[in-house]
């Protein structure tokens, strides 16, 4: 019976398979010696770095990381490395891993489509380009002490001394920082009819709003640090933020 | 043995020597040549390697423009590197007095030492790259959804461990460059919250210098012996052996969710 039923299903599925051998084994072949050739090329032409031994007595400056994590280096202008380097990696990391349990929309399973599944894809999107903008600026942007060149600018010890930073009062940043959350989570709930949180219930919506909110977040005090020289947001003996 | 006698002699000859040469061919592969349905597919069920694919696939799936081809791609690289990275380590000591100069003769002494030094450092990019170009199509194609959630899962950690590979593989070459780029790393580890002496709250579980995460990932206090030791470690062995252990469960879950992803 069990066998039949499943004969069955199988014939009203549109049998569209064909065989692995030659069909697809052939292009992972083709694949594997055209990325072979192009990494022979690349490294016959261009040289591996290797700057001089090793000397904890003289730092490089700027000292890098490598440029993939060069976004989050950039990101402790704007941050404490507790953050910068500590909990955003985590949290992106927590996130990815959390993105298929939170995202519970049926449609788009197993092929491209961006307009039945816009918000998903906007998220991501916004993610992975902020990311890869920050490695951009993080490697090609900074210069020595980490200050700020562009492409054409020639990198220079001598570059006006940087606007000198504040924090804002602790009860105002508090409020800053809760309003922000609060607001952020109520805001949805008046588009549309709060399909979102209807989609998504309880329990997702908290969590893909907090991930989405402390994303935002990040870009936002990015730019109250550039616009208005903010420091901290929350500063005390404890934690800064 | 007359002339004659060999001419009539030679076709038998030459049946025998087939003949054993086939029997031989038959104990390494058991499929014949012919293209045949039944050879097609015992050409992959037959092979330890090629078994990691199904004999069938459906269409979508073989065609680039859907995969991008960037997960076979991924995975071609690590071998890549697997390869290099053992041909590296018959030159290479990790010792701090010994590192640099391994390096430096590679570039300037070993034969094709500078290509392969150069390969396995590109090669390295790229699959962090290929890596995450892979995660982005997974991405648009939804392929992340049910059943294939935990297969995403895995996929996270083995971009995390793609990173932590290169990373790790940076501080080898104990050159300023790699130093200082681990120095950096070093620093926002020092910072952890609660684990880091340096970190929020590092107090309330007595963290100091000496007993923090940082120390424990270098060893030391500074960037020293240790630190080297244990990237090389992490690096050749630890961080492969984890990667190889996910790589089969993710590739294995590919077919147990059933194949690639596609519409029904």
């Amino acid at each position: 019976m069990e066998i039949r039923r499943h004969e069955g299903e199988l014939a009203e599925l549109k049998d569209d398979r064909v065989f692995t051998w030659p069909n697809l084994v052939v292009k992972e072949f083709l694949a594997a010696i055209i990325v072979t050739i192009g990494i022979l090329f690349y490294s016959f032409y261009v040289d591996a770095p290797l700057s001089e031994l090793a000397d904890p007595a003289h730092a490089e400056n700027p000292a890098k990381a490598p440029w993939y994590f060069a976004g989050l280096q950039e990101q402790l202008v704007y941050f404490d490395p507790w953050y910068a380097g500590v909990v955003l990696p985590s949290l992106i990391v927590v996130g990815l891993m959390l993105l298929p349990y939170l995202d519970n929309n049926p449609k788009g399973n197993g092929y491209f489509t961006f307009r039945e599944r816009k918000f998903a894809i906007v998220v991501f999107l916004s993610g992975y380009v902020f990311w890869y903008l920050l490695v951009y600026i993080g490697t090609v942007l900074r210069g020595p002490y980490w200050t700020f060149f562009w492409p054409w600018q020639e990198w220079t010890h001598s570059f006006p001394a940087p606007a000198p930073l504040h924090n804002l009062p602790l009860p105002l940043g508090i409020a800053l920082l809760v309003g922000f959350y609060t607001v952020g989570l109520l805001f949805p709930l008046y588009i549309k009819k709060g399909t979102l949180f209807h989609n998504l219930d309880i329990i997702r919506y908290a969590l893909t709003m907090g991930l989405i909110l402390t994303m935002i977040g990040t870009a936002g005090k990015m730019i109250l640090r550039l616009a208005f020289n903010i420091k901290y947001i929350i500063a005390t003996p404890w934690i800064n933020i | 043995m007359k002339i004659p006698d060999l001419k009539k002699k030679l076709p038998d000859l030459k049946k025998k020597l087939m003949d054993s040469v086939n029997e031989i061919w038959r104990t390494v592969f058991r499929h014949g040549f012919k293209d045949t349905p039944r050879n097609r597919a015992l050409i992959i069920i037959s092979n330890v390697w090629l078994h990691l694919h199904p004999t069938q696939v459906r269409e979508h799936g073989t065609k680039i423009r859907f995969t991008w081809c960037m997960g076979g791609i991924t995975f071609f690289v690590f071998l890549f590197e697997l390869v290099t990275g053992i041909l590296l380590m018959y030159y290479y000591t990790p010792d701090v007095n010994k590192a640099y100069a391994d390096i430096a003769d590679l570039m300037y002494v070993v034969p094709y030492g500078r290509l392969l030094r150069n390969t396995h450092r590109w090669g390295a990019h790229a699959m962090v790259i290929t890596v995450s170009i892979h995660m982005l199509r997974v991405f648009l194609s939804g392929s992340y959804k049910a059943p294939r959630q935990f297969n995403w899962v895995i996929g996270v950690l083995l971009l995390l461990l793609t990173f932590l590979l290169s990373f790790t593989g940076y501080l080898l070459p104990w050159d300023q460059l790699g130093y200082w780029a681990i120095t950096v790393g070093m620093n926002m580890g020092r910072a952890t919250p609660f684990l880091g002496y340096e970190g929020p709250f590092a107090n309330l579980l007595g963290m100091t210098i000496n007993n923090d995460v940082r120390f424990a990932l270098i060893g030391g206090t500074t960037i020293g012996a240790p630190a080297l030791l244990r990237a090389y470690v992490w690096h050749c062995v630890a961080i492969p052996l984890i990667a190889a252990a996910l790589m089969m469960i993710h590739f294995w879950r590919i077919r147990k969710d059933g194949g690639i992803s596609g519409r029904l």
